[in-house]
């Protein structure tokens, strides 16, 4: 029998699975990912057509060291702890990362007078390189920065890291493992029998004995169809700007704002695919569709980067996106295990769990016997290698040695980022396929250059419809 | 045509395994109507081996996909539009440059710099290391896309730039939506509109920012044949809708905004220059039109590299962009038979409201610019500007041009003040 492992159309399996995560989020996904390791049924499925396609998709792509978290916090161990697993697990599947270290940049006596405090706070965090600079040595690291920088407090463990590829690592681990992934599948309805959950889908139903809450910015409402209301997810707007990577040699470290009581500030840092990102903004808002740019709120993110980095603003835009970002009332994160329900929530986790996501999971499995599911015993998972889609590691444009064994990889289709039909085919017949434009856009960089498609969009989407119509699913239409 | 060309007495470079190395006369990067005439001139002048890279399919640049006449005037000084369409005449071009003698390679780019004149090219073929005795830039131009120029709202499908649209409709018959709004109301966004009825979209209404065109002028535009609403004095201040493109809300310059039903919206005209190459080789930019500083011999500052066409202004013509490929390999000859490299010479520089002139250097005594004219660009239309050119405070040249200069057209100031420019001088200033 030929186990479908990728689903994203027609009706769900119909046996019992041991335990679904809902939510195919970087969290949700690297759940699964541990799950994988286990003799379990184990299904990952999530409402949009792609892995990573909410709030883990737009964030600002930072590996933090979590110096700046509340001390004590769960928050705080989980990074710290996250940090080292991913930062390892990055250099082990070719996730892209650079650690170009952060600056906190004191723009007013105020953010100056805050630095000894937040350096203070680092350590109570188990972070030990923290130290403030004076405005010499920031202008000596920093030569673009626009005047009136007092100081910054050096940060050197932070890094930036591809979002993308880690929630694609850890989905293909996991459906490698046996997972079943299972998109365009959204949870509508929870019945509980005291033994089984039947979750009603858009795709029908599905039967599980335990269930992991990983939904984003959808866990309170999933939680309460569970009968639980701990928390309420309010969606914070981020807006960002990514500059041309025309203008990456302006920037040599991520730039970030000094939190004070009158506000946090944007932060402008380099991208691992060689742009720079202005943001973001702050907004708390009602609508978790609310994922729109506005002309206020980029406005004022140009502002903020003129007095930064005033060539930066000069620089071309490539492109403008908002995230939302799963904020609670609560200052922490909130992972409980519900015995009663066999449930599991894993909820409120912010900008940070990029970061935490291994941690996360791996916290998850030490409650989820709570839960009253036996994970028995764990097994290796095969190593993965992911493509490199980052610009401080040789692109296959670059490796002649892949190009000679096969001429794909020397074939561009996309210019401004020099993806090449290889790598295009490559993403298309992927563990998870890429089955959309931003998905293989997620996957290679094909149309998220600066000409967004102007040279070779209608060529990436005739690529993308011959994927489709070899799997037997409708063809999309031009962008 | 081959997709890869031969390689004269290929070698790796040391510490470089894998990687070819070769020289050739004149390396042309860009195959469009500027790239490939200056190749054709070139080969047919004896320069040696002439190698012009593309990195498309096909040759020709950006008429490959204008499905409509007016390439190919005679003299493109002129209004008069040419007889030929756009694929028509891009394939008289590759055709031309390539019987003159020129090597023509497609699906190869150049990726950056390994030396003064060595660029890095990748193709099917492999990565190679072309070392050239003179290179030319003609990269071209293209338009906008919505982000670039900073339009709020959600990120849909459903948009494009003009560029796109023609590929999608003309060379991959993609299906595009049903009714469209497209944003410019110049030559560039009647013919969006032309490629959209090809596609069965209707198109809704035109959005310009700008006030309507004088009459005689408009009269120049492309005529649908059902007329087609023009907005003007109106920006697009959001797109709406998840998924699928729904809507887009317009502001008039009054302060009323509105929504306007549509599955489709097309950026059209607003060119940067595309000016990687050129970047990453460190060739100085003009700040104006964001293309390498030229001088009127179409000389970067970089010596050997030359830049043409619309990679110096965003845009002109294609046979104006051609004719600056035929002069400058002119000036690419004269550079291989030994004539020495100038200096930078005296920018050009412009005052507000012009944004920017082309060619933006000049060498006192240099050979004139094309047609004898400099180009020029106006932010807002000015009825009977009177263009100054000075130095240092002091006038060299005063002059009216015959029309009205508009933005989005080329206005255009003669060059017989060149010479009296003083070459230890200032910058000079062009300002209305």
């Amino acid at each position: 029998m030929i186990r479908v492992r990728v689903t994203t159309a027609g009706p769900l399996p119909g046996a019992t699975y041991d335990v679904v995560v809902v939510g195919a989020g970087v969290v949700g996904s690297a759940i699964a990912r541990e799950l994988a390791r286990h003799r379990l049924r184990t299904a990952l499925v999530d409402a949009r057509d792609d892995v990573g396609d909410g709030t883990s998709k737009a964030n600002t792509a930072i590996l933090h060291t979590g110096f700046d978290a509340v001390p004590g916090s769960l928050e705080s161990r989980l990074v710290r702890e996250g940090r080292h697993l991913l930062a390892a697990y990055a250099a082990e599947t070719g996730i892209p990362v650079e650690p170009l270290g952060a600056l906190l940049v004191a723009w007013d006596r105020e953010q100056l007078d805050a630095l000894p405090a937040l350096a203070a706070k680092a350590e109570r965090n188990g972070y030990h390189e923290a130290a403030i600079i004076g405005p010499d040595e920031v202008y000596r690291r920093e030569p673009r920065l626009g005047p009136g920088a007092l100081g910054a407090l050096d940060v050197p463990g932070e890094s930036v890291i591809c979002p993308w590829t880690t929630t694609l690592a850890y989905a293909t681990q996991a459906v490698r493992g046996g997972v079943e992934l299972h998109l365009n599948c959204r949870v509508e309805n929870i019945a509980d029998d005291g033994e089984h959950h039947e979750l009603t889908t858009g795709r029908g139903p599905l039967r599980t004995r335990h269930l992991i809450n990983a939904a984003g910015l959808h866990a309170d409402e999933l939680d309460r169809r569970l009968g639980r209301d701990d928390f309420t997810v309010t969606p914070r707007r981020g807006q960002l700007i990514v500059f041309d990577k025309l203008a990456r040699p302006l920037v040599n470290h991520i730039l970030l704002p000094v939190p004070t009581a009158l506000g946090k500030g944007v932060l402008v840092s380099p991208t691992v695919y060689g742009n720079v990102m202005l943001g973001p903004t702050a907004e708390d808002l009602d609508d978790k569709r609310a994922t729109n740019s506005t002309e206020e709120g980029l406005r004022a993110l140009l502002s903020q980067g003129e007095r930064i980095m005033p060539e930066l603003v000069a620089e071309e835009i490539t492109t403008v996106y908002a995230g939302l970002r799963s904020a609670t009332e609560h200052e922490d994160y909130r992972i409980r295990a519900h015995p009663a329900q066999r449930s599991l929530t894993v909820g409120g986790i912010r900008s940070t769990g990029l970061t935490a996501s291994m941690a996360i999971a791996a916290h998850v499995m030490d409650l989820l016997p709570e839960t009253g599911l036996a994970l028995g015993p764990a097994r290796e998972l095969e190593p993965i290698r992911m493509p490199n889609i980052g610009e401080a590691f040789p692109r296959p444009y670059q490796r002649p040695e892949l190009i000679a064994a096969d001429p794909a990889y020397g074939t561009l289709v996309c210019h401004c980022e020099r993806v090449s039909l290889g790598e295009i085919r490559d993403a298309l017949t992927a563990t998870v396929p890429a089955c959309s434009a931003d998905g293989l856009r997620r996957r290679t960089r094909a149309r998220g250059g600066r000409c967004q498609g102007f040279y070779c969009g209608p060529a990436v989407d005739d690529l993308l419809d011959t994927a489709a119509a070899e799997r037997g699913a409708p063809g999309t239409v031009t962008r | 045509m081959r997709p890869d060309g031969p390689s004269a007495r290929p070698h790796s470079p040391a510490g470089h395994p894998g990687i070819t190395e070769r020289t050739v006369d004149v390396l042309v990067v860009g195959g469009g109507p500027a790239g490939l005439t200056a190749a054709r001139r070139l080969a047919a002048a004896g320069a040696g081996r002439v190698e012009v890279l593309d990195r498309e399919r096909e040759p020709g640049g950006i008429p490959r996909h204008c499905f409509h006449g007016g390439f190919g005037a005679r003299d493109p000084r002129h209004l008069v539009p040419g007889p030929l369409h756009g694929p028509e005449y891009a394939r008289r071009l590759a055709a031309d440059a390539l019987s003159a003698g020129a090597a023509l390679r497609t699906s190869v780019t150049a990726t950056g710099w390994a030396g003064p004149r060595t660029l890095e090219i990748t193709g099917p073929g492999g990565i190679e290391r072309v070392t050239a005795r003179a290179v030319v830039l003609a990269t071209g131009a293209r338009e906008r896309p919505r982000a670039a120029r900073l339009i709020p709202g959600t990120r849909p499908a459903g948009v494009l730039t003009t560029g796109e649209l023609q590929q999608a409709v003309h060379l991959h018959g993609r299906r595009i939506g049903s009714r469209a709004v497209v944003v410019g109301a110049d030559a560039i966004a009647h013919n969006a509109v032309l490629t959209l009825r090809a596609a069965g979209v209707e198109t809704v209404a035109l959005v310009s920012s700008r006030p309507p065109l004088p009459v005689p002028l408009s009269l120049s535009l492309p005529r649908p044949r059902r007329p087609v609403t023009v907005l003007h004095r109106t920006t697009v201040t959001e797109l709406v809708g998840h998924g699928r493109l729904t809507g887009v809300r317009l502001r008039h310059e009054d302060g009323r905004t509105a929504v306007v039903a549509c599955d489709t919206v097309v950026f059209t005209g607003d060119w940067i220059p595309d000016h990687e190459l050129a970047r990453r080789g460190g060739i100085p930019l003009d700040p104006g039109t964001r293309g390498p500083a030229v001088d009127t011999a179409y000389r970067t500052a970089e010596p050997g590299v030359f830049a043409v066409g619309n990679l110096l202004h965003g845009v002109e013509r294609a046979g104006i962009a051609a004719e600056e490929g035929r002069v400058a390999a002119g000036q690419v000859l004269r550079h291989l038979a030994g004539e020495p490299w100038p200096g930078p010479g005296l920018p050009v520089r412009v005052g507000a409201p012009l944004l920017w002139a082309a060619p933006n250097r000049v060498h006192p005594g240099g050979p004139p610019p094309l047609y004898g004219r400099f180009i020029l660009r106006t932010a807002r239309p000015l009825a009977l500007p009177r263009l100054t050119v000075s130095q240092d405070g002091r006038i060299l040249y005063r002059r009216r041009p015959p029309l009205p200069a508009l933005p989005g057209r080329p206005v255009h100031l003669g060059s017989g003040w060149t010479s009296a420019a003083d070459p230890a001088g200032g910058a000079l200033l062009i300002t209305v």
